[in-house]
């Protein structure tokens, strides 16, 4: 790092911490503080100064995010999709769209979800049958989306929907945002093998879209949708490191502080059994050495084997975010992660079978480890599928790193030709 | 941890990528897979002089180079992709380091300089018939009275046959476990030493089997002291090694991509087949984790990291596994062609398979690293982790 780049990284210290003394106090309201913070820019500097941030880039993002973590301040809310939808419409989005939804997304009083996957589209999302059509000045929407994480909750959702059925089924579609409280939307949960409902199925019947609610053109969907995927993309490959550990040693109490742990406990909640579902590699060695189970050569060799993956796994990404830190050539580093968590998943899987032999037989809170045994048994089938599955991961890998010959296709004409699932 | 290479580090990789690809094509090799000693000396007295590897596992104060342990894996990870043949691995890496983290300055001074320079050779009589890779099943006895003699059977000592001192891995008679463990030297022409080269599996590899009848020795160190030093030599061989395996599978793994988007089938290539690019996929991502986990070990070694014997033995199990699945998918997915013997492919498969078994294969490994689990791995973290 050069001297100049550090000097200047100081004074941002030394700015965004004078800013937060005068003030920061935690008996502020969570939405007046929020407020606040993105009248300042210092809520989320790395967003456009235009648009209630600084036009910071990474170190001096970090340098902020230290100043706030030293002093255990909350910042604006970050939970959910918020951020995807909001970097959406910051690269997509019309003058209305950002004056109206992106102070609130900040603030926390807007929740989103995403309408994106269905019955039947799955893997092949540009194949959506949900239909969009003009209704004077609103779109009227028919169709049903699946795997909806929040949409009880939300108060808007990201909608891809297809308009055009005369087209190549990827120039058909668009991108709109929806008023996820009206009549014409029913939300039911959508109940996992694992028992747990931490997603919904969205049932859309002449559901209403304001006409200045398009994102970006008619037509433009699939575009605008792989900006928020490759954001989401990008946020599972990514760590905000360092934050939460330092924050965790200020006493948080205060006004503000119940309300953030009131918002987080709705917004997390659907994701209480996601650390199940990644094979929980932490507590293998642990329940392996107190149950005596470590004694059987099965189970050490297994869970050697799972020891390995996971730390390599861990060191391969290691080694991507060293060269992207560095603007290095990307390696095959960098697509590699997902396919290895599905591996790690599936070996943790086995070794805590190994690991509890017949009490691998019980679920609920009676059993090992209050259920969370049971949980990880259940829910690492998830880790392949959810996110892209490793089937899709792995032609990604070929075609993209590998540089191997795509699929021929035989999706490539007007939509309305192409064989498709059956939709009731 | 850096988890990347400075550029000084990428620009020897290379050099060395460079002098292996113009002076050890697989011609070569083929060339010396029926030749005794193994290896071209003008390009080992090149290696040595120009590029200063033969002194890759030495300080400077012994004639070495002063790389570190980085600078060797890269050069190990180089070898394994070219397959070089020299005296790299049983010379310096293996004997020369054992007698540097064992022998006295003065036995030092003695025997390390005409190493580092690749004048002389030395071999390391470590592994046992029917033995388990591990110092406490040495069985070479040795007794200690007005001189040092040394009795019983080593086999599998790479480059054996042609070495101009044979450094042994023995226990003091009596003696069980570490404690006893000593290392000596002895003269191959000694009175008692009977040396028979062995037909390898690897023939790029050369092995002989050594007989000790009361043979006269010189001890190196203390006697019955040896054991730590020499673990601390071997993690630092079973890294070079591993990082020589994953150099090995990488060039497995290009090949076979390569191979793959030029052969024809059903008027395609097979590289546009989904069943092939799915099994390319998961060997790119088995052989990247073991680059990692070579790479992560020879950082640790530099860094003198206490857990050093289970990320040596986490690296060569993940480098043995990964090696032999590249291989074997090399020379199915080549077909009938990869199972002949004027593709090349064999010679990096036969490579793969002694390199599994050489210092202990992917299973032994993984019992190593049982036994010695870090404590932030055997603990239960606070709060819940994902």
């Amino acid at each position: 790092m050069t001297q100049e780049s550090s000097a200047s990284l100081s004074d941002i210290a030394a700015q965004a911490g004078a800013w937060l003394d005068g003030n920061w106090d935690p008996e502020l309201g969570l939405v007046e503080w929020r407020n606040k913070l993105v009248d300042s820019g210092w809520g989320m500097p790395e967003w456009p100064a235009q648009w209630y941030g600084r036009d910071f880039g990474a170190a001096e993002v970090r340098t902020v995010e230290q100043e706030f973590a030293r002093r255990g301040v909350v910042g604006v809310a970050r939970a959910g999709i918020r951020l995807l939808a909001a970097a959406t419409l910051l690269e997509h989005g019309s003058e209305e769209q950002k004056q109206q939804f992106l102070r609130r997304i900040l603030t926390g009083e807007d929740t989103w979800c995403q309408l994106f996957s269905e019955p039947g589209s799955g893997s092949d999302l540009a194949g959506s049958t949900t239909r969009a059509e003009r209704d004077g000045d609103h779109w009227s929407v028919n169709g049903q989306k699946v795997w909806t994480t929040s949409a009880q909750h939300a108060h808007w959702g990201l909608l891809v929907a297809r308009t055009d059925w005369e087209v190549p089924k990827h120039k058909g579609l668009s991108y709109f945002i929806i008023d996820m409280k009206q009549n014409g939307i029913d939300v039911q949960p959508l109940k996992q093998m694992n028992g747990h409902a931490s997603f919904n199925q969205v049932f859309l019947t002449n559901a209403l879209v304001r006409s200045e609610h398009l994102v970006g053109a008619v037509g433009d969907g699939w575009k605008v949708a792989m900006t928020t995927l490759s954001h989401e993309r990008r946020r599972a490959d990514g760590v905000r490191s360092g934050y939460a550990d330092i924050g965790l040693q200020v006493e948080k109490s205060g006004r503000i502080f119940d309300e953030e742990r009131d918002e987080l406990a709705t917004v997390m909640e659907p994701y209480s059994w996601y650390p199940q579902r990644a094979g929980r590699v932490d507590l293998a060695a642990p329940r392996a050495i107190e149950s005596g189970r470590i004694e059987e050569p099965a189970v050490r060799q297994e869970l050697a084997r799972l020891l390995t993956m996971s730390a390599s796994a861990e060191w391969t990404a290691r080694r991507a975010r060293a060269a992207q830190r560095l603007g290095k050539a990307q390696g095959p580093e960098g697509s590699l992660g997902k396919l290895a968590a599905s591996h790690v998943a599936r070996q943790a899987s086995r070794v805590h079978t190994l690991i509890a032999g017949s009490d691998a037989l019980f679920a609920g809170p009676q059993s090992v480890e209050d259920g969370i045994i049971a949980e990880i048994l259940l829910s690492t089938p998830a880790v392949s599928i959810a996110g892209g599955t490793d089937e899709i991961q792995r032609n990604i890998i070929a075609e993209r790193v590998l540089g191997m010959p795509k699929e021929a296709r035989v999706d490539g004409g007007p939509f309305r030709d192409v064989p498709r699932n059956p939709t009731n | 941890m850096q988890f990347h290479f400075s550029d000084e580090q990428e620009q020897f990789r290379m050099m060395v990528r460079r002098f292996f690809e113009r002076q050890c094509p697989t011609s070569a090799t083929r060339k010396l897979m029926d030749d005794e000693l193994g290896y071209e000396p003008a390009v080992w007295r090149r290696m040595s002089s120009e590029l200063g590897l033969a002194g890759v596992a030495l300080p400077e104060q012994f004639g070495g180079g002063a790389f570190g342990a980085v600078e060797e894996a890269i050069v190990a990870e180089e070898c394994g992709r070219s397959l070089a043949a020299s005296p790299l691995f049983a010379s310096s890496v293996l004997a020369a380091r054992c007698i540097h983290k064992v022998a006295s300055s003065a036995d030092c001074e003695r025997l390390l300089p005409a190493l580092a320079r690749g004048d002389r050779t030395a071999a390391l009589a470590l592994s046992e018939p029917n033995a388990e890779p591990s110092l406490s099943g040495i069985t070479c006895t040795l007794t200690v009275d007005q001189d040092a003699r040394l009795s019983g059977r080593k086999h599998a000592v790479i480059d054996g046959a042609n070495a101009d001192v044979i450094v042994v891995v023995a226990r003091l008679a009596g003696s069980t476990g570490d404690a006893g463990i000593t290392l000596v030297e002895v003269d191959p022409g000694a009175t008692g030493v009977t040396v028979s080269v062995q037909q390898p599996l690897d023939p790029t590899r050369k092995l002989a089997a050594i007989e000790f009848r009361d043979v006269q020795a010189r001890v190196l160190g203390e006697p019955g002291e040896a054991a730590s030093g020499l673990r601390r030599a071997l993690n630092q061989a079973l890294i070079a090694l591993s990082s020589e395996m994953v150099g090995g599978a990488s060039r497995l793994f290009e090949d076979t991509l390569e191979y793959t988007k030029l052969r024809m089938q059903f008027g395609r290539t097979i590289a546009s087949f989904q069943a092939i690019k799915h099994r390319m996929s998961e060997l790119l991502l088995s052989v990247e984790l073991a680059k990692s986990a070579a790479y992560f070990a020879a950082e640790a070694c530099a860094a003198d990291d206490p857990d050093l014997n289970y990320y040596a033995s986490l690296a060569k199990a993940a480098a043995s596994d990964a090696y032999m699945l590249a291989a074997t998918e090399a020379v199915q997915l080549h077909g009938g062609i990869g199972f002949t013997w004027d593709a090349d492919v064999h010679l990096w498969f036969k490579r793969a398979k002694s390199s599994e078994v050489l210092l202990g294969d992917a299973s032994w490994h993984r019992e190593r690293m049982i036994l010695n689990l870090p404590a932030e791995v055997s603990a239960r973290r606070a709060g819940q982790a994902e």
